[in-house]
């Protein structure tokens, strides 16, 4: 085991090293695996029906099958659609909300960063019913019939609502580290207010930024119930068409479309990850 | 740390749009939830806030009762199991190697990435009568048996007449693992973070002092630890009680908790008053834990001060 080297002797409190705890950990981590690796595996089974349950040879028909579905393929499009936009206002929602709790002292801040907190913290049962229910008496929920991408408009905002909060916490902590002086030093030289928000803070933002994004994106390419509530009956995101289609039967076709995503999310994470280390040796 | 008395247009310029946000699309919905709590249906569509308490009175009903223990019950049990299971994976992770370290944490970071609904329909395959646990669960069998025989036992009968299947979809235990399995790593890091951040000389201290090496790990290291650990268990049991997804697809309509109840309200019962009280009634349990927690917080650091 290269991985946790065995060059020094082990002290009382390697526990890293203890064969006890390295089985708990190796089972740990087989059991947070193995359904998604049987998932993929089972994604070239060629079979048409209980398509988990006996394997019956290789075949990649069903992703040819599930790039084939239009339905599906329009529900990826929304999606996508629907996790970037979301993301660009969350980050700049973010963005303010952290500066504004960084940088301010204000009364009822504690009760401000409270509020700002709950929809990470409330159940998402509660933020989808509750946002069913403003959209509804706000004549909103029709909006599935108006032109695409203004359709997606209800599911935007509620996505935005709870993903911008963990961009602000993200964004926030990396403010943390900010050296107020280089901003008096940069006042001293003569620059203005918005000139050392622009040339000084912004660029010293900009991995907490990304890191916010990516989550943000993320989080709205994962949510389910939220959207479920709040979607009309025309308007279908890759994971409500997903849940549709395991209610219907279980077929290889949703393992196939769920690899992709799976692969999709792979990718962003090592850009994320990429990024961060770029980010640690500059 | 600035005071706004000079700023006063930046601060509102930076804090007005995300203030205006929260306002209109996050307490004026939650404040339709908690009229409609109050009301009756009038005509299919229409709902009217007469104050009434029915809504409220009906969660007194046996049936809803039941309800509430049992996804209580489902998602402390589950929360346990997480910690239990998580805390040992935080330590290996937290002693590991600087070199391994972030690996280990990839490797439990990337299911938490991975969409939830996915997740759980993974689960179909492996927890399924068919599926494959139990296949692992036969093979196990067989061995075990061919193992009895060629030692002589074989004629007892001693692991019973053949291997029957687990039936875990639709039964509370395939619930708990579908609810382990999508909240472990939520477990494993807030306990991994306070193990990081701990004073590793705290426990030779111990040990100097004449301790075995359990007597340390029971006093010493998961007293230190116990910050992390009632984090993780707080944000696993949150959002275990108000879980959808799992009791909905692997509960087969047999394990409901209250979102599925709730969820029943909106889509098909069509009874928004009924599931608005409900869904209040969720968001007042959550708010009860994380109040209580801010109080042992505050408790705790006050007698930090004192020392």
């Amino acid at each position: 085991m290269p991985f946790f080297g065995k060059d020094k002797k082990a002290g009382p409190f390697d526990y890293s090293r203890k064969w006890s705890l390295r089985t708990v950990f190796a089972l740990g981590a087989v059991f947070l695996y193995a359904p998604i690796v049987v998932l993929v595996i089972f994604s070239f089974n060629n079979s048409r029906r209980g398509g988990n349950i006996i394997w019956k040879g290789f075949t990649t028909k069903y992703y040819e099958k599930a790039f084939g579905n239009e339905e599906l393929m329009l529900a990826f499009a929304n999606s996508l659609t629907i996790a970037i936009a979301s993301t660009i206002i969350s980050v700049f929602l973010g963005a303010l909300t952290a500066i504004v709790l960084w940088r301010f002292r204000f009364p009822l801040k504690p009760a401000y960063e409270g509020l700002v907190s709950l929809p990470i913290v409330i159940p998402e049962i509660c933020m989808g019913v509750s946002l069913a229910m403003f959209f509804s008496k706000m004549g909103m929920m029709q909006t599935g019939d108006s032109v695409w991408p203004f359709n997606l408009t209800n599911i935007i905002i509620a996505h935005i609502t709870f993903s911008f909060p963990f961009a602000a916490m993200v964004i926030r902590t990396r403010l943390q580290s900010f050296n107020r002086e280089m901003e008096e030093a940069a006042k001293d030289l003569g620059a203005n207010e918005f000139q050392v928000f622009k040339d000084i803070l912004l660029p010293h933002m900009k991995p907490g930024l990304i890191a916010g994004a990516l989550l943000a994106f993320t989080l709205s390419l994962d949510d389910f119930v939220i959207t479920f509530f709040t979607s009309g009956p025309n308007t279908v995101t890759f994971p409500v068409k997903i849940y549709s289609m395991v209610r219907f039967s279980v077929t290889p076709e949703i393992n196939a479309a769920s690899t992709i995503l799976i692969i999709l999310t792979l990718f962003l994470t090592f850009i994320a990850l990429r990024y961060q280390r770029m980010d640690s040796t500059s | 740390m600035q005071s706004i008395r000079n700023n006063v247009g930046v601060f509102l310029s930076f804090s007005g749009p995300t203030f205006i946000w929260l306002l209109l699309f996050f307490v004026v919905p939650l404040g339709i939830v908690w009229l409609y709590s109050f009301g009756e249906n009038v005509s299919l569509t229409e709902i009217e806030t007469t104050w009434t308490l029915d809504n409220y009175r009906r969660m007194l009903e046996p049936e809803i009762l039941e309800l509430m223990g049992r996804s209580v019950w489902l998602a402390f049990a589950s929360t346990v199991i997480c910690l239990l299971v998580g805390f040992p994976m935080a330590l290996v992770i937290a002693t590991a190697s600087p070199n391994a370290k972030p690996w280990l944490l990839l490797l439990i970071m990337l299911p938490f990435w991975t969409n939830l609904l996915i997740r759980t329909y993974a689960l179909l395959n492996i927890l399924g009568t068919r599926g494959r646990l139990n296949d692992l669960l036969r093979w196990m069998y067989e061995k075990a048996d061919a193992f009895l025989n060629t030692i002589g036992l074989g004629n007892y009968a001693l692991l019973g007449d053949g291997f029957t299947p687990l039936k875990l979809l639709g039964t509370q235990t395939g619930v708990i693992y579908g609810i382990v399995y999508v909240s472990l790593p939520f477990a494993i890091l807030p306990i991994y973070s306070s193990l990081e951040r701990m004073d590793k000389s705290l426990l030779e201290a111990s040990m100097d002092l004449g301790a075995s090496q359990w007597q340390t790990a029971k006093n010493v290291l998961i007293p230190l630890a116990m910050p992390g650990v009632i984090t993780a268990a707080i944000i696993t049991f949150i959002p275990a009680l108000g879980q959808f997804l799992t009791p909905d697809l692997l509960g087969r309509g047999q394990v409901d908790m209250i979102a599925n109840v709730i969820e029943r309200q909106f889509k098909r019962a069509n009874d928004w008053p009924f599931g608005s009280a409900i869904s209040l009634t969720l968001l007042y349990v959550t708010f009860m834990i994380l109040a209580i927690r801010s109080f042992n917080d505050a408790a705790r650091a006050k007698r930090a001060g004192r020392r």
